[in-house]
């Protein structure tokens, strides 16, 4: 029986959720049924949607909005957040070393060919000093709890983790829709994200930048599937919104074109992957980049956020050493756990998981959103034959966990109220001045009975998530 | 030997550019067998030269020009002096161990094909690696023919291989996918060949690759011509293929019709010239 937020799985209410409960028992049907439809108008007016990737028709489609809210209580999220900082200080600290000293390859903490085999290393990083050593400015850490005191680490994104977006307009939701819940509860605001994402952003400017340096967000453009977000952002933060065809790079020093003539730029929150992002250094094929940008980055004019290269540290085999990763960096104990996790590259690590495939998550080594993954107790035996014999074709391709009985809370579905299963995604900020995250995240819900799977591009939908006093 | 390299590339547009950013791997290193005498770059346009070093230890140039041109041309002039070592490439500047020249890339990497090819050419040998890599040199130079025109830059080695031809770039390519696959670590080297025969057509460079063996170290190995690299060859760059070590990565804004005409001349004495325009 998986946990619940709400109610621990038995009758009573768990204290931080007893005004919801309340709200919940009285509440009409046909007013949550009408403040739904009233989101999901929210949303498609704001042209809130997602693409899917490997749908034909490029589909663009509404995340479902689920109204209740999901809450944490302040001492909850102070220990998430601590661990949350310890993680993305972790994860720095490893891109600093695998791109510099390697001390903990060379301490034999992980494998150097998980290193220098790794797809999302990026061999031209090695030996470039970044900006004030910050390799992930935003880091996107998916949590799930399963029971009232662990919080596990599922997932690390340090490259250009999106959804934030979906946080922000999920708040302005909730208090649009339901103001009389909201004013009942003292929710820690969020709404400030934008401008700590650039303060965090302006604070990692190059040294030899002017006092007052310029931030620009750099998209794929409008046809990306994050592209609403890109836009947000930059509207939020107050930033040029740019292509890589809006900028120029001369003598090393990137400029942007504006009406006024070029203008330097000085820190770029890029949301193209590394590969596109200059066709001199990478994909020669890329358009989407901008010609020179790396050596202007390797010159140190400039600051790319994140950090080329940091998929080398979030990927889901790296991910299973990130706990000595912190003892051996910082001598502390992981605040948050980590899901146990076999790595099917060591011979008993994959006998063991051909063994009990019926039994456990099996996942691509360098997969996401939900893509590409067995979850053995809801799979037919076709699907986990066919599994099997991936893994054996392929042992390094994949690691395994076992299924986690992620919380429920109660959500507005057909049937009613009825419990589904969440997980978290908050955005941790990394500056030069240290580490800010807003309290709270992108709460993503399974919207199927049963169902494990979160992910938006799997009929995830999300949740507001209140951190209250 | 001591090797004068010359080579001119001039570029003309029909419309003028505005600016041009170009990655110029174009300076030799010392490393044992291989003494840089001088060396130097010069642009005809007020442009900017700036010097570093990439991540695989190569020097590099960041060339900047912007104003209104339709042509600019670099020069390189050079001389270097070198000795036959039998191949071996020691006390080259070296940033990363081995192991990272595993790595696949979309140029090197294999298919059935060249696993195949790979496990057949190093199964005729029951001796060490070395002599694995020798038997898969004289097997890909019987395999594949040198033929210009055929292949360009993009051509990956899964589709030189399957063409059976290519310029000595593909035949690289090959060679480091099919080397990879038996597990030893492989690199693209770009660099200039002299020849005294001038028999053959050449390319404006040559390129060739090494091998890494451990109580050897790096080995060249050169599949267009089916030997390991002597005192004729000069090493410029290194790479985990053509696109890693290529002499010139650039883009240009504004200017259209961009064209080029390079001359490339490698000579041990005044008299002895190889062109292509």
């Amino acid at each position: 029986m998986a946990f619940d937020e709400m109610t621990e799985g038995g009758g009573g209410v768990r204290a931080p959720y007893e005004k919801i409960a309340q709200w919940l028992e009285t509440v009409p049907r046909e007013q949550l049924q009408q403040r739904r439809l009233e989101a999901e108008l929210f949303f498609r007016r704001g042209g809130i949607t997602f693409a899917v990737y490997g749908d034909a028709q490029g589909e663009e489609r509404i995340i479902p909005y689920d109204i209740v809210p999901r809450v944490l209580a302040r001492a909850e999220w102070e220990h998430l957040a601590r661990g949350l900082e310890q993680r993305v200080r972790t994860l720095n600290l490893y891109l600093a070393d695998v791109y510099g000293a390697q001390n903990a390859m060379r301490a034999g903490i992980v494998p150097p060919d998980l290193v220098w085999q790794n797809p999302a290393y990026r061999p031209e990083m090695a030996g470039i000093e970044v900006p004030h050593g910050v390799y992930v400015h935003i880091g996107g850490i998916d949590v799930v709890r399963v029971d009232a005191d662990d919080f596990y680490v599922l997932e690390d994104n340090a490259r250009t983790p999106s959804g934030v977006s979906y946080m922000l307009e999920g708040r302005e939701i909730s208090i649009r829709l339901m103001p009389e819940l909201f004013g009942q509860h003292r929710v820690a605001p969020i709404e400030n994200y934008a401008n700590e994402l650039l303060s965090s952003l302006r604070s990692v400017a190059p040294r030899n930048s002017a006092a007052d340096p310029t931030v620009a967000l750099l998209t794929p453009g409008q046809y990306n599937s994050a592209y609403y977000e890109h836009s947000f952002l930059a509207d939020k933060m107050g930033v040029e919104l740019v292509e890589g065809r809006d900028l120029l790079v001369k003598d090393e020093v990137v400029y942007m074109r504006t009406t006024e003539g070029p203008k330097r730029v000085d820190v770029i929150y890029r949301r193209v992957d590394d590969e596109f992002i200059d066709p001199l250094t990478f994909r020669p094929d890329s358009g989407l980049g901008v010609p020179g940008l790396f050596a202007a980055y390797a010159a140190g004019n400039v600051t790319l956020a994140n950090a080329i290269g940091t998929g080398a540290a979030d990927d889901k085999v790296i991910y299973s050493y990130i706990p000595e990763l912190i003892r051996f960096y910082l001598g502390e104990e992981p605040i948050l756990k980590n899901v146990p996790t076999w790595r099917c590259r060591e011979p008993e690590a994959l006998q063991y998981v051909l063994d009990h495939l019926a039994e456990l998550v099996v996942k691509e080594t360098h997969g996401s959103g939900g893509y590409g993954m067995l979850v053995g107790p809801h799979a037919s035996s076709s699907e986990i034959e066919t599994f099997r014999a991936l893994l054996k074709a392929n042992p390094e391709g994949y690691i395994a966990q076992p299924t986690l009985s992620l919380s429920t809370c109660p959500t507005f579905v057909e049937s009613g109220i009825a419990p589904r299963h969440v997980d978290l995604r908050p955005f941790v900020l990394s500056g030069s001045d240290g580490v800010r995250i807003v309290p709270g995240g992108l709460t993503r819900v399974a919207m199927r009975d049963g169902s494990l799977v979160v992910n938006s591009s799997q009929g995830g939908g999300l949740k507001d998530t209140w951190v209250i006093e | 030997m001591r090797i004068r390299i010359h080579h001119e590339t001039a570029y003309t547009y029909d419309r003028p550019a505005q600016s041009v950013i170009q990655i110029l791997r174009l300076t030799p290193r010392d490393h044992e067998g291989q003494y840089v005498r001088r060396w130097r770059i010069d642009l005809d346009h007020g442009g900017v030269l700036r010097q570093r070093e990439d991540a695989f230890g190569n020097i590099i140039h960041v060339l900047s020009a912007s104003g209104e041109f339709t042509q600019f041309s670099l020069s390189v002039d050079g001389e270097v002096e070198t000795q036959d070592t039998a191949g071996i490439v020691r006390g080259a500047t070296e940033h990363f161990p081995p192991a990272l020249y595993l790595r696949e890339t979309a140029l090197t990497r294999p298919d059935a094909a060249i696993v195949d090819f790979a496990r057949s050419a190093a199964g005729k040998s029951k001796n060490g690696p070395l002599d694995r890599l020798h038997k898969l040199l004289v097997e890909l130079h019987d395999h594949m023919s040198f033929e210009i025109g055929t292949t360009d830059s993009g051509t990956s080695a899964i589709e030189a291989f399957q063409s059976g031809r290519g310029v000595c770039q593909d035949l690289s390519h090959v060679f480091i996918a099919a080397a990879r696959t038996l597990g030893i670590p492989c690199r693209y080297v770009a660099g200039h060949l002299f020849r005294s025969d001038m028999v053959t057509p050449q390319e404006a460079g040559h390129a060739w690759a090494e091998a890494h063996i451990p109580d050897l170290g790096w080995i060249g190995f050169d599949p267009a011509n089916g030997i390991s690299p002597t005192d004729s060859y000069v090493r410029v760059a290194i790479g985990l293929d053509a696109l890693g070590a290529a002499p010139v990565r650039g883009a240009q804004i504004g200017g259209s019709d961009e064209k080029l005409a390079v001359t490339v001349t490698v000579d041990q004495t005044a008299q002895q010239q190889q062109q292509q325009s």
